[in-house]
Formats: C-alpha cells, structure tokens, sequence
C-alpha cells in the first residue's frame, strides 16, 4: 500500500443523506471478478442517462469534480451492501476522502483498508463546508486535521491502528499473518464447532 | 478467554470467547468459527491468496454456495449472462483450489448463503460467523455474533480465520406483547427501523430480547435479524433458547450425542446476565404494531399499512426535508395520501428476509383458491434448493401455480436484481427483501418493502392491501 500524504483539493458537494452503496456503485456491475474498470461505472444510475450518456447537471460529470479528490456528502454515508467495490470505486474515480458526520460502518472499514479516509465532521461544520461548496480544503492525517479555506482548522477522528496503517502504507493482513503464533494457541483451546469438510 | 464476574450481555460473551490477541495500539484480534463465502464479494480475496501465495488457513471452517448472479430460471437452462456465468465458474473453481466445500450452481444443497447454513446447522449459538455479505446479520437469530465484511477481510478471514475488529455497543431492542393477526416478524423489524432510522444502530449490535421475540419461531428470528443492518446494525441476535436448540437438533452438521450434550450446556450459559448494562435501550409494543410497508427509497421510510405518506414540509432540517423529498420524487407518491390502493406491478416473495418454508406457507395460505390479479406478476423465489423441495412436497408450489403466480429456482432473484429478475423503470413491486434503495430491484424500479402476507395481498388485489381485510 502506498503512504496516505497530506493533500488539498476542492470539495464535491452531494447534499444528500444516507447515500446507499447501490447508489454508489449498483449491484449489476458487482458480476465482475476484478477490481478494475469501477470508476467509470461511480453513481452510474445518477451519473448516466438512459442511453448511457453523461448527464451535464450531475456533479460528478463536470471538470472540477473530476479534478477533485474530496466528496462532501449528507448523513449516514455508504449504509447497505458491504460490498467493497464502493470504495474501489470511489478511489478509482479519484477520491481520497469523503466527509460526512456520520458513516454506516462496513463502508467505513472498507475504506479505511483502500486508502479513502472517510472524515466525520461535527454538525455546524458539516453545514459550512455545504454553504462554501466550491471551497478548497486541507487534508492532513498525520495530525488529524482538515483545515477549511478561511483557515479554520478541524480535528477529526480516525482510529488509530488504521491511521498508523495509512501513514505507513502498511497492509492489515500482514499484520495478522505475525499474529500466527497467537491464533494458533487460540485454535488448540477452543475446538473448531463445525466440520465442513466433514 | 477473559473471565469475568460483571453480568454481561450475550453479545460480550462471545465477544470475550473469541479475543485472540489484544495488543496495544491496535483492535482486538477476533477468532472466526465460521466463514460463508459467495460469487460476488470473493472473487478479488482469492487473487489475493495468489498474489501472497497463501493458502486457507480452516477450510473446514468455510463454506461456498452461488447465489447472487444466479438466474432462477430452469436450472437445466444456460446461463445466457456471460458474466454472471463467468463469476460463478470463478466460485467454484476458487473453493475447488482451496479445499472448500461448495454449494455450486447445481448441487442439491444450493441456496442463499445466509439460508444454507441453518439448513445444515452448520450456524449455533455463541459462534462468530462472517461473510462478504452485510445481511449475515440474519445469522444472530442463532445467538451467535454474525456479521458482513468487506472483500479486503474475506481474505483475511481466508487466510488467518482472524479479524481485527474494534467491540461494537449493545443495542437492547425490548420488544413485548402478544402480535396481532396478519402482523408478522417482519413488521416488527420494519417498525424499529421506521423508529430509529436506518443509521440508528450504527456502531451497535442488536439484543432482540422481550415475549414477542421469544414467541417468534427460529425462521422469524432470523428475519428479525436480517435487517439488523438495515437498522444500521452490524449484527443482531436472538439469546439461545429451547426454539433455537430444537431448530438445530438433529441437522447434517448438529453436534450428535455427547457432543450435542456438552454443546447445549455451552449454549445455556449463553443468554444476558441479569443485571447486565446495555449502551442503548429500545422497547416495542407488539401489540400496538400493524402490518408495515416501506414508501420510500430507504428501509427506515416505513409506515404503518393505513398511515398517510409523510409530508416533507413538515420536516424542518433541510438535508432530511430533501431527502424525503427526493425519495418522494423518485418513487412517484404524494405526500400525505396512503400508499392503500397505490397500483403494483409486479410482487416478489423471496430474499434472505423471507424465502423460508414459513415464508412461503404464509403466502400460499391467502392465495389458495385465488387468483392473481390481471396484470401483476408475482414471482416466487425460495430461499434454497431445500425449501424449494419441501414446499413442492407440501404442494406450494401448486398453489401458487394454480393462482398465477410464477415457480422459480432459488436465488437472490429480484432483492439483488444482478441476476435477470427485475422490475422494468417505472414499475412498483411489493417486496418481501430487505432493501429499497433507488434502482435496487432494477433502474428506475420502486419498491415496497412488506411481509409475505402483505406482499400476498397486493397479489390478488393489484394494490397495497391491507391484508387484514382478506383474512376475514
């Protein structure tokens, strides 16, 4: 995994709450059996019409949210289907963060294993990132801190294991895999309830 | 295994029951006893296995079945999706490799993956159990701690058998009280999440807890505890009982003898300590409640069958007053009237939440010597290739025949809609799956969720009925 960095980029505004994970990408393109190619098909029943053509008005198809690596949505972000192809495809897009006061929690391990920080912010914040939607914010998770464009600066939570995990570009399972000892200790006091093989 | 003397839920017992390793600086290390596996959230973790060179570490711990892309047409047919076939190749081919055991396209144990594994009773109480699949919440209903993960931990699930997982908060959801007729295990989930909303459970698991839930049958627990997600809820369980250990006695893969003895004096110590402490709290009147039906593009927009559709100018937080408006536009309804009458396309009895033997009695029950209304197409799914010859033994199967209603093979089918069954845009369907989401059941479709007897009524009648007046 590559080194979560400090950046800044402009917001993409979605004001609405508890965006679904079938919104964000729908089941019919979760037939495939790679991770590639999810990009294109981010908020596709939102983002295309019925030919399959862009749709000017939505913001995802414009020039600057295509340059921009943050997504500003309403509560409740990515609740429903556990299905990872939502990170992969918001990443592949282009995100790298998406800021939220509240996220379902599947979506929210999901994207902290994919390198997309998903950012709680506190009401009155979550109000005035919407009422400047063009504005350019700062990411910086080292010190777990967004600053907004007037300079104001928010801290916001991260667990720590995951940030440790971002920073370094380290991956989970690695970390489990030196955990061998401990698990096999585990199995030899505590009988396996099933066989299925058996 | 930690000990304790602090009275404790059940969720914590077997959250302590399953704590590896604790090291500082990083979540506790969870043990998992049984691993479900499908086509659609697996195919990139077995990459991954490759690409580490890593095999899997319990195969006898893991369990495949095909269930999302598959069609529920005649399953002597081809596939005729290339991609869908493809992915379910790629499942069988995968567990092939890696020494699991799978419920492929034509076994004979085929179904749902959150179906299969009470069928063979292979899901017991105080187990962890996950699968890529956010409704493995269904498995609660056991008394076991069961949840979705993403793909990046199926394949840690697959080669370690290990998770790293933060403890949740515990959620006691009361709920008391005898039901009324034709109110079902499904209103009652349908109505905690009209109460709390769909992010109301996040960061929690459910107790479902209360003479109501004690009442229910094993296969209504578990569609209680399918939509724990839909409630915001990783997982949601069902303290074991005599219903849970008579629902598993005697399966392929129940303990037998002196082990099912030993197994059951496990299980009994397994329900909350008196004195234990929830971090939240919910109680429901049975009583009170009435069949419920979803108007909106979320699991939480329920109402009560009789009840108006709500006005978003009464909402007064913009975001939420949008939102209902949204959902309102999308689903084509007007504000304050019932949804009582509203035409219905076409109605599906199936899903994770209700394809079950029960499920598919309590439909046939209302459409037997009755005609399906002209104009409506009613597809029923059962949940498993089992169900299916169990209800074909019974002469379900017959009964829906003979009513107009279309037989199919198991499946997904149109919860998912990845699969060849959906709704056309534009067309309404009364559903008995889980979700209601903008273009779920196919773009530009609308759904209303409902219970089986609901979704029977809407059957005969070409609307949203109120079933209470067909089973006069």
């Amino acid at each position: 995994m590559i080194r979560f960095t400090a950046f800044e980029s402009k917001l993409v505004p979605l004001a609405i709450d508890n965006i679904d994970t079938d919104q964000i990408i729908p089941a019919r393109f979760l037939k495939t059996i790679s991770k590639d190619g999810l990009g294109d098909q981010l908020f596709y029943d939102w983002r295309y019409d019925a030919e399959g053509k862009p749709k000017p008005d939505f913001i995802l198809n414009t020039p600057e949210a295509k340059a921009a690596k943050i997504l500003l949505a309403g509560d409740n972000f990515g609740c429903g289907s556990s299905r990872e192809h939502a990170p992969w495809a918001l990443t592949q897009y282009g995100f790298r963060a998406v800021i939220s006061t509240s996220f379902a929690d599947i979506f929210r391990q999901n994207s902290l294993k994919n390198a997309l920080l998903p950012i709680v912010v506190p009401r009155d914040v979550h109000v005035e990132l919407f009422a400047h939607p063009g504005a350019t914010v700062k990411v910086d998770l080292a010190s777990q801190t967004m600053t907004l464009s007037g300079g104001r600066a928010v801290q916001f939570p991260v667990d720590s294991f995951a940030k440790h995990c971002l920073l370094e570009g380290i991956d989970e399972l690695g970390y489990i895999l030196q955990q061998e000892p401990a698990i096999a200790a585990f199995e030899a006091s505590h009988p396996a309830a099933v066989n299925t093989l058996g | 295994m930690k000990q304790s003397t602090k009275p404790r839920t059940v969720i914590e017992k077997i959250w302590d029951q399953h704590i590896v390793a604790e090291q500082p600086g990083a979540p506790p290390l969870l043990y998992i006893d049984l691993h479900l596996v499908h086509e659609v959230t697996s195919p990139q973790a077995f990459d991954g296995l490759r690409r580490r060179g890593l095999k899997v570490r319990r195969p006898e711990q893991t369990i495949g079945t095909a269930d999302h892309s598959v069609p529920t047409t005649p399953r002597s047919l081809p596939i005729v999706d290339k991609v869908a076939a493809a992915q379910i190749a790629q499942l069988e081919a995968n567990c092939r490799e890696f020494g699991i055991a799978c419920f492929g396209l034509h076994s004979p144990d085929q179904g749902i993956v959150h179906i299969i594994g009470p069928e063979q009773g292979l899901t017991q109480p105080g187990m962890t159990m996950v699968c890529g699949d956010s409704h493995t919440s269904t498995l609660g209903a056991f008394g076991a701690l069961a949840f979705g993960i993403g793909t990046s931990q199926v394949e840690h699930v697959l080669a370690t058998q290990c998770l790293l997982q933060s403890k949740s908060k515990t959620y006691q959801v009361r709920v008391d009280g005898a039901l009324k007729p034709g109110v079902t295990a499904k209103d009652i989930i349908l109505s905690l999440i009209a109460r709390i909303g769909i992010g109301g459970g996040t960061g929690c698991v459910f107790e479902y807890c209360g003479s109501a839930i004690r009442g229910l049958s094993m296969e209504e627990r578990l569609t209680v505890c399918n939509m724990s997600i839909e409630g915001g809820a990783r997982a949601g369980l069902v303290a074991p009982d005599d219903t849970t250990y008579q629902y598993i006695a005697g399966r392929p893969h129940a303990p037998k003898g002196q082990a099912w003895d030993a197994a059951l004096a496990r299980w009994r110590m397994l329900p909350t300590d008196e004195g234990a402490v929830y971090d939240k709290c919910i109680t429901i009147d049975a009583a009170a409640l009435q069949p419920m039906i979803t108007f909106g593009t979320n699991p939480g927009m329920g109402i009560p069958i009789t009840a108006p559709v709500p006005d978003p100018t009464s909402v007064v937080d913009p975001l939420e007053r949008d939102t209902l408006a949204r959902a309102l536009h999308y689903m084509d309804l007007v504000p304050g009237k019932p949804l009582l009458g509203h035409k219905v396309n076409v109605v599906f009895i199936g899903s994770c939440t209700n394809s079950r033997i029960s499920d598919l009695r309590n439909a046939a029950r209302l459409l037997k010597g009755r005609k399906v209304h002209p104009g409506v197409r009613v597809m029923v799914v059962p949940g498993s290739n089992h169900i299916r010859e169990q209800a074909q033994a019974e002469g379900l199967d017959q009964i829906f025949r003979d009513a107009g209603a279309e037989w199919r093979e198991a499946g997904c089918s149109m919860c998912i809609a990845m699969n060849g069954d959906q709704l056309q845009p534009g067309e309404y369907s009364v559903s008995t799956s889980n979700r209601n989401f903008e273009g779920r059941q196919g773009k530009g479709g609308r759904t209303f969720l409902a219970s089986p007897l609901t979704a029977a009524a809407a059957a005969i009648t070409g609307t949203v009925s109120d079933v209470r007046e067909l089973m006069r």
